[in-house]
C-alpha cells in the first residue's frame, strides 16, 4: 500500500496536477473558514482544507501521516469541533460589532504583511537549498527497489530516538483526557428535589391543572392526537392537544370539526 | 516539481489562520484558525523532512498532531465551561482577567 503510494508520489506530474488541483481548494477553503457567517460552514471548509492536506502528505511521501491526518484531525478533531458547535447552538452568529475600532482592517494589513515577509524570506533562502528527497531514509533507491517503507521507518525512529518523547505523550494524553473531565464535570450546588416535593409545589402554587390533561377528541373519522377535544358548549379543549403540535400548526383545525358535526356526518 | 511550491501554500495557509486568530469572535472558530495554522505548520514540516531526506520532521509533524488533539479536547473543554456560565462563547464577553 505504501510502495503503491510512494509510486504515485514519486511521479513529478502527478504531484504537480495534485498540487495545482488542491492547493487553490486548500487556498479558498481556508478563506472562507475565515469569513464564513456560520461555525458549521467554517468547520466543513475546514474538513476540505485538511483532507487536501493529507492528499499533500500522500504526494509527498508520508502516507503514514496522511492517513494520521484523516483519522485524528478530519476525524476525531473536527467531529469534536462539530459536537461542541451542536452542543453551545449552532445559531450562535458572530457580533459584527467591533470592539476595538479598525481591528479588523489593521488584522488585514498585518496578516498582508506577514504573508508577504513569509514568501520574500522563502524565495530568498530556498534557491541554495537542494532538495534531497525521502528515498534515502524510507526507499525505494536503485539497490533496493521496494525499501523500508515509509510506516517502518517512521516505526524504527519513533521507538529508538523518539521512544522517550512517545512515551511522554502517553501522559499527556492521559493528562488532556483527565483535565476535559474536571473542567465539563458540573458540581451540583443545591440538593436534588424529589419527584414529592415537585408536586407538592404544584399543588401550592396552584393555577395548573392537577388532574391529567384532557384527551385528543375521538370522533368517527378522527381519533389522532391532533384532534381537540369538544367541551360541553361547542369550543375546544386547548390542553387536550400537545403544544408542539399547536406551535408547528399541525393540528386539525377546529373548524373542520365543527363543519362536520354541523352537518350531522360524524 | 519542486517542494518550494508546499512551503509558499503554508505560509499562505498559516496567514490566513493567523487573520482568522485576529478577526474573528467566535471562540470556536478562533479555535479552528489556530488547528489551520497548526496544519500549515505540519506541512511544512513534511515539507522540509523531504527535502532534507530525514523523516525526523514527519517524526515532529505526528508529535504535533498528538498535541494538537489533546490541546483540542482541553480547548473545547474551556470553552464549554466558559459557555455554561456565560450563556456565549464569543472571546469579547470573556473579559474578567481583563483588569
Amino acid at each position: 500500500m505504501s510502495a503503491m503510494l510512494l509510486a504515485a508520489g514519486s511521479a513529478p506530474t502527478h504531484e504537480a496536477v495534485v498540487f495545482w488541483i488542491l492547493a487553490p481548494i486548500a487556498v479558498i477553503g481556508a478563506l472562507g473558514l475565515v469569513f464564513a457567517r456560520s461555525a458549521v460552514h467554517a468547520a466543513v471548509l475546514l474538513a476540505v482544507v485538511m483532507l487536501s492536506l493529507a492528499a499533500f502528505y500522500t504526494a509527498e511521501a508520508a502516507p503514514f501521516l496522511a492517513v494520521v491526518q484523516v483519522v485524528v484531525y478530519t476525524g476525531a478533531v473536527l467531529m469534536l469541533f462539530l459536537f461542541v458547535l451542536m452542543l453551545v447552538g449552532v445559531d450562535s452568529a458572530d457580533s459584527l460589532v467591533e470592539t476595538l475600532r479598525g481591528q479588523r482592517i489593521a488584522a488585514s494589513v498585518i496578516a498582508l504583511g506577514f504573508a508577504i515577509l513569509l514568501v520574500v524570506t522563502l524565495a530568498g533562502t530556498l534557491d541554495s537549498f537542494k532538495s534531497v528527497g525521502l528515498a534515502g531514509a524510507q526507499g525505494p533507491t536503485a539497490s533496493d527497489p521496494v525499501g523500508k517503507g515509509n510506516v517502518v521507518a517512521i516505526a524504527e525512529l519513533l521507538f529508538s530516538r523518539y521512544v522517550f518523547a512517545f512515551e511522554a505523550t502517553s501522559a499527556l494524553l492521559i493528562t488532556a483526557g483527565l483535565g476535559a473531565m474536571v473542567l465539563a464535570h458540573r458540581e451540583r450546588t443545591s440538593p436534588r428535589r424529589t419527584q414529592r416535593q415537585r408536586m407538592l409545589e404544584r399543588v401550592e402554587r396552584g393555577g395548573a391543572a392537577l388532574a391529567p390533561l384532557p384527551g385528543p377528541g375521538v370522533y368517527a373519522d378522527h381519533d389522532a392526537v391532533d384532534t381537540p377535544a369538544l367541551l360541553p358548549d361547542g369550543t375546544f379543549a386547548v390542553t387536550s392537544v400537545p403544544e408542539y403540535l399547536q406551535i408547528s400548526r399541525a393540528v386539525t383545525t377546529g373548524d373542520d370539526v365543527v363543519r362536520e358535526l354541523e352537518a350531522g356526518d360524524v | 516539481m519542486s517542494p518550494d511550491y508546499y512551503l509558499y501554500l503554508s505560509a499562505v495557509l498559516f496567514t490566513i489562520g493567523a487573520l482568522g486568530v485576529l478577526i474573528r469572535r467566535n471562540a470556536i472558530v478562533v479555535f479552528m484558525c489556530v488547528e489551520l495554522m497548526l496544519n500549515a505548520v505540519n506541512l511544512t514540516l513534511v515539507t522540509f523532512s523531504r527535502m532534507d531526506g530525514n523523516l525526523d520532521g514527519q517524526i515532529i509533524a505526528f508529535f504535533v498532531m498528538v498535541v494538537a488533539a489533546a490541546e483540542v479536547v482541553i480547548g473545547l473543554a474551556i470553552i464549554m465551561s466558559i459557555f455554561r456560565s456565560r450563556r456565549s462563547t464569543s472571546v469579547d464577553d470573556a473579559n474578567l482577567l481583563k483588569y
